[in-house]
Order: structure tokens, then sequence, then C-alpha cells
């Protein structure tokens, strides 16, 4: 493995991602897990993994980014998901334009200038409509497995339209529609589209400046990707790893500052 | 009125309460120690006028305690043409007013509460459901409110107060005097004009009525002065923001501005303000900013968020970021010109139907075009304030043509000026931080 010159974590609401970045701040090695309740017990299981892994995180410079940011001690500076997730896509993916974020606990639009720079965002209200958390909860009810959802939903010939946003509310129409006999996939299919529809709205607050990115766990869904597309008329592109990109955006903002210092 | 009554408010009001209160606001001038909670690392020392306030702010509330049976009382709404009935001797309460004093205190919850269970919608203005609240159960931070023998309300802020003020007239069975504004779109046409002035006419035998006296046509210029006064005061203390460091911030304006709001037209108000722009010329000539160090500088659009003052202030200044102006203060200070002396109820007409809530969004998109560029700012916050909604209305569409059209950050804050319950303050925290980052590119 090349040389390990600085570190990103990023602790989400769901996952806790951490990257380590080399010279050239080409990603060499990540790791994700479930989140702890317990960050700082976590973070210290992160160092001794990197140890197994041959080099030690402590003596590296580290961004932390993400919900939990604030507790991770050992990372010099914090920095928000905006920055870090319009970071690390402009250097995966070498431009601008807009990209769309969508992580368990929040949904991000960011308009990425020519420079990597942020030129404006939006994120969804104080609802967890138009999240992960929406998806997982309401397909959780049909009992379909997080990553055979999109399979499904895009399998399915017929679509249910779900007209609840809130993942409360919409629980509450699943229920009346299998007690109404309504088939899963089609009712997953229309989760999926509600979910969507939220976003649109959400691009279109901001204005869509393209290309358009994807970024986040929820983008490893293929009835995501699809469905976006559709809604909108226009293709999207993906980073290799769209789950690790806050992480990865705050090792290279690490990585920059230690060249700085 | 009783006698009894009067003697009462003599006593309570005007020896123990101004005595007293009196005394407290000069230990407070002169102490050495500074009593407050905000943090002094990053901002300035407060504003010595801070103790008067506090003074002018008890003693209004006291006066409203002892009111009923010495003084006609009368409820407002904030955008309420006031000068006739304080020219007829009313005291006058401001429910909105009291609701962000509830609001500061983190009193709204239980008070609101209290109206929910009434039956009152969370969805009504969180001003609307604490007052009904407090009507309701008593329940109040500042001891006890008057009754009313006369309400008020003026649509020229929004439609609720129609419907709330509604509900006090018939919960305390005293006469309404409802003034329509019609919305003006850019400039008020002459029926609007006379449809207003027509209303403040048919509104004075009833004011007159409740009061038990006749007004004095030159007692309600001498109103419009002092109020005109207050109003120019007002807007000057605001144009010293234009000053680098700025010497008072928008959190200072939230603080300060609620004689210009609830004690127009009193000469006390216009005392009030020579002195704090006086403070603000001194700190200005020393070079004396509200923020130890001014790096950023911002445009705040709509209401307070009246519970999270002290943490906004402090989470923005820890980053250098001076928010020193505001559309929501300046409806307060920008009509003054409008006021003429001569003309008390053709100029109140055309005053009391201008305020930036009663003309079109575009007149707000643009008045914040222009503080951001007479104010030397580096971006605006909108807050879209879940229970106002002619504040909110529109702002989507003006921060992004903010951004687009006239290259300004901007950032949409959701929260609401009076209810936490409304308000996610990680959610907050997430989105300031990314702005601020933004602001730093």
């Amino acid at each position: 493995m090349e040389e390990v010159k600085a570190l990103g974590i990023d602790v989400g609401s769901t996952t806790v991602k951490l990257t380590a970045v080399d010279a050239q701040g080409k990603l060499i090695w990540h790791h994700l897990e479930g989140a702890d309740p317990r960050v700082e017990d976590q973070v210290d299981h992160f160092f001794n993994l990197m140890r197994e892994h041959g080099f030690d995180g402590k003596e590296l410079p580290m961004v932390a980014t993400g919900y939990g940011r604030n507790l991770v001690e050992q990372a010099e500076k914090k920095v928000t998901e905006i920055t870090c997730h319009a970071t690390g896509v402009y250097n995966q993916l070498g431009h601008g334009g807009t990209l769309v974020d969508i992580g368990g606990q929040d949904s991000k639009v960011i308009i990425i200038g020519e420079n990597s720079q942020v030129v404006d965002f939006a994120m969804n209200d104080k609802c967890a409509a138009g999240t992960g958390r929406f998806l997982e909860n309401t397909a959780g009810r049909l009992r379909v497995p997080l990553d055979r959802m999109g399979v499904e939903a895009l399998s399915a010939a017929e679509e249910v339209a779900i007209s609840s946003t809130c993942t409360v509310f919409a629980e509450s129409e699943i229920i009346s529609m299998i007690a109404h006999g309504v088939e899963v996939n089609p009712i997953l299919k229309g989760l999926h589209r509600s979910l969507i529809l939220r976003i649109v709205a959400m691009i279109r607050s901001v204005g869509l400046v393209p290309p358009l990115m994807l970024s986040g766990g929820v983008v490893k869904n293929p009835a995501i990707r699809e469905m976006i597309t559709q809604e909108l008329g226009e293709q999207v592109t993906m980073p290799e790893y769209p789950q690790l990109m806050g992480a990865y955006g705050a090792a290279l903002i690490a990585l920059k500052n230690s060249n700085r210092a | 009125m009783s006698v009894s009554a009067t003697l009462k408010y003599m006593v309570n009001v005007n020896i123990i309460g101004k005595t007293a209160l009196g005394w407290q606001r000069r230990r407070a001038e002169h102490s050495t120690f500074s009593s407050s909670k905000w943090r002094t690392d990053i901002l300035s020392e407060p504003l010595r006028i801070g103790a008067r306030t506090k003074e002018l702010i008890s003693l209004h509330y006291l006066a409203g305690r002892y009111a009923n049976g010495h003084r006609p009382v009368a409820w407002v709404t904030s955008g309420g043409p006031v000068e006739i009935l304080q020219a007829l001797g009313y005291y006058v309460l401001y429910p909105e007013n009291h609701g962000a004093l509830c609001g500061a205190r983190r009193a709204v919850v239980d008070i609101s509460t209290e109206a929910e269970n009434a039956g009152y919608s969370r969805d009504i203005c969180s001003y609307a459901r604490t007052d009904i609240g407090s009507v309701l159960s008593g329940k109040t931070p500042v001891g006890k409110l008057p009754k009313p023998d006369l309400l008020l309300a003026c649509t020229n802020i929004c439609q609720t107060v129609l419907h709330w003020y509604r509900v006090l007239a018939d919960h305390f069975n005293v006469p309404l005097i409802l003034i329509d504004t019609p919305f003006v779109y850019d400039e008020a046409p002459d029926h609007a004009i006379k449809f207003v002035r027509r209303q403040l006419e048919d509104s004075i035998p009833v004011s007159e009525q409740v009061a038990g006296k006749t007004l004095e046509y030159k007692k309600l210029q001498e109103v419009l002065q002092l109020s005109k006064d207050a109003t120019e005061l007002w807007l000057e203390i605001m144009g010293r923001g234009k000053q680098h460091p700025a010497p008072l911030s928008v959190f200072d304006q939230f603080i300060h501005m609620a004689p210009i709001v609830e004690m127009r037209g009193l000469k006390t108000t216009v005392d009030f303000y020579s002195q704090l722009l006086k403070e603000l010329d001194e700190r200005i000539s020393k070079g004396i900013g509200a923020l130890k160090k001014e790096r950023k500088r911002l445009l705040w659009d709509n209401l307070p968020i009246w519970y999270r003052l002290r943490y906004l202030s402090e989470y923005l200044a820890e980053r250098g970021i001076a928010v020193v102006a505001s559309t929501y203060t300046n409806a307060w200070g920008e009509l003054a010109p409008l006021i003429n002396v001569d003309k008390p109820l053709d100029s109140m007409a055309r005053t009391y139907l201008y305020p930036i809530l009663n003309k079109g969004t575009k007149y707000k998109l643009n008045t914040m075009r222009r503080m951001v560029e007479d104010f030397d700012l580096n971006g605006v916050i909108l807050h879209s304030d879940r229970s106002c909604k002619p504040y909110s209305i529109g702002q989507v569409d003006q921060r992004n043509r903010l951004i687009k059209e006239y290259n300004i950050p901007a950032l949409l804050l959701e929260a609401d000026h009076d209810d936490p319950r409304a308000y996610a303050e990680e959610q907050v925290a997430s989105r300031l931080a990314a702005f601020m980052e933004m602001l730093e590119d």
C-alpha cells in the first residue's frame, strides 16, 4: 500500500466511514461500518484497525465530517458534509455541477462551481421525508432487505401512488394497501417515486446546473438512479464509492491543510 | 375609572415601581461588574443602554398590571395605528411583543399548549397561540396582563390578526376596531389611502367613547411628532450598522426594539433612542464593534428566533460573522419620512399602508439588495418562519434571485420565531456551518 498521508472520517447518522489518501490525494484505503452511539469508542476502534493495517492514524492529519464530527477529538478540523462531499466528488469526477447526496438522515443538493467551491446548497427540511430513512422504515414494513429494494421496485410493472411524503403516514398508507391485497413490488416502486419526487423538488428549488452527480449510501440503489434520470431527463454520473465521498473529501481537506502548513 | 384603582396605580407604578426600577437601573449603570451571560470574549460588553431597556420594559408591564380601572386599556397589533389611542391616554399593550418576551423567556411551549388544548391548531402563528393561551390560562412571565377595554387590529402585517382579534373580542366582549389596509403592489392608489383614512376617522368616536374623553387635535399632533422623532432615531441607529466594525448587531437591535414597537408616541421613547444613538457614536469614535473581531457581515430577513437569540449570536460571532442589518427591524424605521404632523390622518393612512409586509415581494427583494449594498454585506440569512407566512412567502424565490441575479450568497433557515418545537438545532447548525464555509471560499 502507498504511504498514507491524510485521513478523513465521516460520522454519519447510519454509518461511519474512514478514508485514507496518499500524497496525491488518491483514495488508498477505507473502512465503513454501522454507526455506534458511542462515537468516541468507535473512533478508538478505528485507530486500532489502522494499526492492524500497518499505519498509525494518530500521527496523521485528519478532518472529521458528518453529524458526529464534533465528537472526533483526534480531528484537527471539523468541516460540514456539504463542503466535504463537494470536495470529494469534484476530485473523483473532475468537474462541478449539481451533486445530490442522499444519506440516511438527510439529503442535500449542492451546486459545485468550476473550482470545486460550493456555490449553493439546499437540504431536506426537518422531517425524514426524502432521506434513506424513509425507504428503510417503509420497506422494513414490507420485509424487503435494503439491498434488494431497488431491484424489486424496478421489476414491478405496476406502480401505486403513495400520497404521503411523511415517513410515518406513508407507513400507515402501506399497511392499508397490504390490507387491501396490493402486491409488494408496486408499493415499493411507489415508495421510491415518492422519495424521488421529494428530491427532485429540492433540486428544482436550487436550480439544476448539469451535469447531475449522485453520492451517499442510498444511491447504490439502482431504482433511485433510474427514477431520478426519468424525472429530470438528465443522465446521472456517480463516483466509484458514492458512500465514501464525505470522508474522502474530508481526507483531501486534511491533506491540503497539511501541505499548506 | 375608579379612585382605588388610580390610587393603587399611583403608589405601585409611579412611586414604588419607578423608584425601585430607577434605582436598579442606576446600580446596573454604575456597576463595573458585567452581569451579562453573553460571551464577552467574542462579543463586546453589552450596550450600557441595556439597563434602561430593562427599566422601560419592566415599567411598561408594571403599569399594565395596575392599568385596569385607572386608564383605558387597548390591545393592538404590532403594525397598528397607535397614535390616536396614545393621544387619548390609553395604556397600549402589544400581544405580539408580549409573545416575543414569552419566547425569549422560553415560556411559549407551556402557554401555547393552553391554546392548543382549547383546539387552536399548531399551524396558527405562535404569537397568536401564545396570546390566546395566556388569555385562557392567565399564564405570563410578566405577572399579569391588563384586560382590554378596546381592541385594534390592523391587517397591514397579516390576516391572522383579523381572526385572532375576533377571538379576543368574543372572549373579552369589548369593541374591536379593524383597520383594513389594502395590499400595496407598487404605490398606494388614492382610493386606498382614502379608505384607510375613513377607517381611522371612524375609529375615533369608538376610541373616545371607551376612553370617556374627546380627542384633542393638538395632542394627536404632539403624539405623532414623538412617533416620528422616535422612528427617525431608530432609522438612524440602524444606519450606524454601516460602520466597520458595526457598533451594534441585529441581535442588539432585536433586544432594544421593544420601545419603538410598543411605546411609539411617548417622550421616554425618544429620549431612550437619543441615548442609544449617543452610545453608538461613542463606540464608533473608539472603533468598538458589536463583535470583538468582525470578519464578515450579513443581513437577516424575517423575525428573530426569540428563544435562540444568544445561541445564534454567539455561534456567528465565534466565526467572526456580524449580522448587522435586518429587513425586520428596518420595518420600524423606514416609514419615518411618511409621517407628517400637519396632515395627521392622511399621513397615518399612508404610513400604515406601507409596511414591508403589506407590499409586494419585489419590494422586499429590492430592500434586501439595497441593504446588502448600503451596509457592505457578504450574504443574507433568510429565516423561513413557520409562523409568519406573509413574511416567509416568496423567500425561496428571493433567495434564488439574490444568488443567481445578484451574486449574493443566501441561506434559507427554517425555524419559527416563537415555537421551539418547529426548530431543530442540529440542522440549523449544520446549515449555518456550511454557509460559513461557503462564505470563506
